[in-house]
């Protein structure tokens, strides 16, 4: 099922914003860092779960990929071709093979077109069958997305928030991509809806063996479906590593905090532990901090070495692939919020 | 004397396309300084419940009856300038979004200030002075400074952060938030929620949270209720319902969570929808969703009946004893085995 070739490769990826004043000249005054060099491999068939707050790039990431947006710098490979600087016609073939699902079900699906044209829409632009196939094909798309074929002629505000998720992914289906790319899919969604979603992307993932990147802002979410996870703060990947190494070896702060700050669905459980909560927000993306990002907010911040030097995305922890970029990565897990202040601080040694 | 006593609540609008029930037979009490857990998806009635209970519905669209008790006084029927009198005094309010609850055009100090000054005999520079002190309190640093600035100069976090310095200027003894967390990131929420029960233990306030998000509930309520189809379909103290839970909805949101150990495998999932409330369900507003169906769910709907475990737990289902529990046991042994092989 699920082979070991290597679909989607990125290297250095950056995309920054222009920020611009002026009503004439409109001189660059600076730029938003939205993507800041983030590299990462995608095997066929894997889950790429991408977590972070509001403003980390995660979505802009995703557009760079799907090449919605054009990146600053760096490199795309699908199947080991450089993507990157492909015009509008070289592309067409590689966007049969890479597909979207958006967040907001209501509004990705055009509200004045019938769920019969919306789904069968990337068919028609790809001139793919004469219309009576793609007439079949959409109806067997609605089936295998569990809606029924009676729903071709409706219109999308006929349906429920989870039954017009289930649509979009009918639309990212119906030419059979090999990648998917699912901005926030289920988090527009009632939680009983969210569980049916995220069965149903499970469902295909193995029956067609497709390959997602699945970006969430919800830890669980992504715990559950992803394969390997990338967390990103600031436009910049601080950890990477298969689900077990991130959710139970985590390396970065950051990443700590991040999982100690989910709420726990067992009384006794989330009373017991104790949280690191950090403090503040997250910095503005137009003027982030120096060196390391995240030093600011840090409970294991060290004066003189994270605002001066830029922490590398290395290896770290026992398994090959699992990458963070910090000076003081967390030597054990859980911690509590005291003890991974009180780590004894050995400026310059594991560098 | 508890200090939110409501009894038999029930809302009904009138709409273009007929009666919407939106809520129906909600009861429950909470005392000073605990905190009441109220969970359900949209459309459960969740919502609409708490806007009873401040009288925020509209007499002229809506039907309410039942009673609510604040402190021992009836809320329902109460004059309007009673009302204004209460609200924002005895009883705060947090919204979900903070953004569109504060009004953009005037400073952060302005609309705190006017929140002293209706409810309170004092100077403006008092007002001031009551509103620094209360950005001091939730935490927001420079609070002397800040007063002055506008909301969109503050982020998502620390605007969350204003409506509850707001919801707490007047020292309420009740407080309402709904889903004060949904949109914020989730180191923010931990802050937001930490900073919350920080301020209960202080002034010993009740608290209603209403959320969509279990975690939250299990983290910060004492009691739970949980509502389905505008109806209270469970209500227990809240380790009686993690450990406990005796109907089939309730099964099946604990099921559709995604669980810290249980990586990759199949999540429980409830199919269908959550009900119109314009064409709700006969009997059990839970029947169409629910895998243990029979045909009295069908034609009655279930009397809200007192479980054995735990004090005052109780449910709405016409399963009997044996089933549920048997029911229960497998499912919770299903979750605990996911747990163990993780």
């Amino acid at each position: 099922m699920s082979s070991t070739s290597e679909l989607l490769r990125v290297e250095g990826l950056e995309k920054y914003f222009p920020v611009r004043r002026g009503l004439i000249f409109q001189r660059e005054v600076g730029s938003v860092k939205a993507v800041d060099g983030v590299d990462f491999v995608l095997n066929a068939g894997e889950t790429l779960g991408v977590v972070g707050e509001s403003g980390c790039g995660k979505s802009t990431m995703a557009r760079c990929v799907a090449r919605l947006l054009q990146p600053t710098a760096g490199k795309i490979f699908f199947e080991g071709r450089d993507i990157t600087h492909l015009d509008r016609t070289a592309m067409r073939p590689i966007r049969r093979e890479m597909m979207m699902v958006f967040q907001d079900p209501y509004a990705s699906l055009n509200p004045r077109k019938r769920v019969g044209f919306i789904v069968g829409e990337p068919l028609e632009v790809h001139r793919i069958g004469t219309n009576a196939e793609r007439k079949r094909r959409v109806q067997e798309l609605l089936e295998i997305v569990g809606l029924s074929p009676e729903h071709y002629n409706r219109f999308p505000h006929e349906f429920s928030g989870g039954q017009r998720q289930r649509i979009g992914i009918a639309r990212a289906l119906a030419i059979n991509p090999k990648l998917i790319i699912c901005d926030e899919p289920v988090s527009a969604l009632d939680v009983s809806v969210q569980a049916q979603i995220l069965n149903l992307l499970k469902d295909l993932q193995e029956e067609f063996n497709l390959t997602y990147v699945f970006i969430a802002h919800d830890l669980n979410v992504v715990r559950h479906i992803s394969d390997r996870v990338m967390v990103m703060y600031l436009g910049r990947a601080v950890e990477v590593g298969t689900r077990n190494d991130l959710f139970r070896e985590p390396k970065h702060p950051y990443t700590g905090a991040l999982l100690s700050a989910v709420p726990i669905a067992e009384p006794a459980l989330g009373r017991s532990r104790r949280q690191i909560v950090l403090e503040g927000d997250v910095p503005s993306p137009l003027n982030p901090p120096e060196a390391c990002r995240f030093h600011p907010r840090c409970p294991r911040f060290v004066p003189g070495k994270c605002d001066v030097d830029s922490p590398a995305l290395l290896q770290m922890g026992s398994n090959e692939g699992h990458l963070a970029s910090c000076h003081f990565p967390l030597e054990r897990w859980p911690m509590s919020d005291d003890e991974i202040r009180q780590h004894a601080p050995m400026v310059g040694a594991p560098d | 004397m508890p200090a939110l006593e409501v009894k038999d609540l029930a809302t009904t609008f009138h709409t273009d396309d007929g009666l919407v029930k939106a809520v129906s037979g909600v009861s429950f009490s909470l005392d000073q300084g605990k905190t009441l857990g109220v969970v359900g998806e949209s459309g459960s009635g969740k919502s609409v419940t708490f806007l009873t209970v401040m009288g925020l519905v509209d007499p002229r669209h809506a039907q309410v009856s039942g009673s609510v008790l604040l402190n021992g006084e009836e809320m329902l029927g109460a004059s309007q300038a009673r009302l204004r009198q209460i609200r924002g005094a005895t009883i705060g309010m947090i919204f979900q979004d903070p953004m569109t609850s504060l009004n953009p055009v005037k400073t952060i100090g302005w609309q705190l200030e006017e929140a002293v000054l209706i409810h309170q005999d004092v100077t403006r520079k008092e007002a001031r002075r009551q509103a620094i002190e209360i950005l001091k309190e939730v935490e927001i640093p420079r609070s002397d400074q800040r007063v002055d600035d506008y909301p969109h100069q503050f982020s998502g976090g620390m605007r969350q952060r204003v409506m509850i310095a707001m919801a707490l200027i007047n020292n309420p003894e009740v407080l309402i938030a709904d889903e004060p967390t949904t949109a914020l990131d989730v180191t923010t929420q931990a802050q937001i929620l930490r900073l919350m029960g920080r301020l209960q233990q202080e002034h010993q306030m009740a608290i209603v949270m209403v959320t969509h998000d279990l975690g939250v509930v299990a983290e910060l309520a004492n009691d739970v209720i949980v509502m389905y189809g505008g109806k209270v379909v469970e209500q227990a103290n809240v380790d009686d319902l993690f450990a406990r839970p005796e109907m089939p909805y309730t099964w099946g949101l604990l099921g559709s969570l995604p669980r810290l150990n249980a990586e990759g495998s199949r999540l429980e999932q409830i199919p269908g929808q959550p009900p119109s409330l314009l064409n709700p369900p006969r009997g059990c507003p839970f029947n169409p969703r629910c895998a243990f169906v029979m045909d009295v769910c069908r034609t009655d709907l279930p009397e809200l009946r007192r479980s054995d475990n735990g004090e005052e737990h109780y449910f709405r289902c016409h399963l009997d004893d044996e089933t549920r529990t048997r029911t229960w046991e497998a499912k919770h042994a299903a979750l605990v085995s996911k747990d163990a092989a993780a």
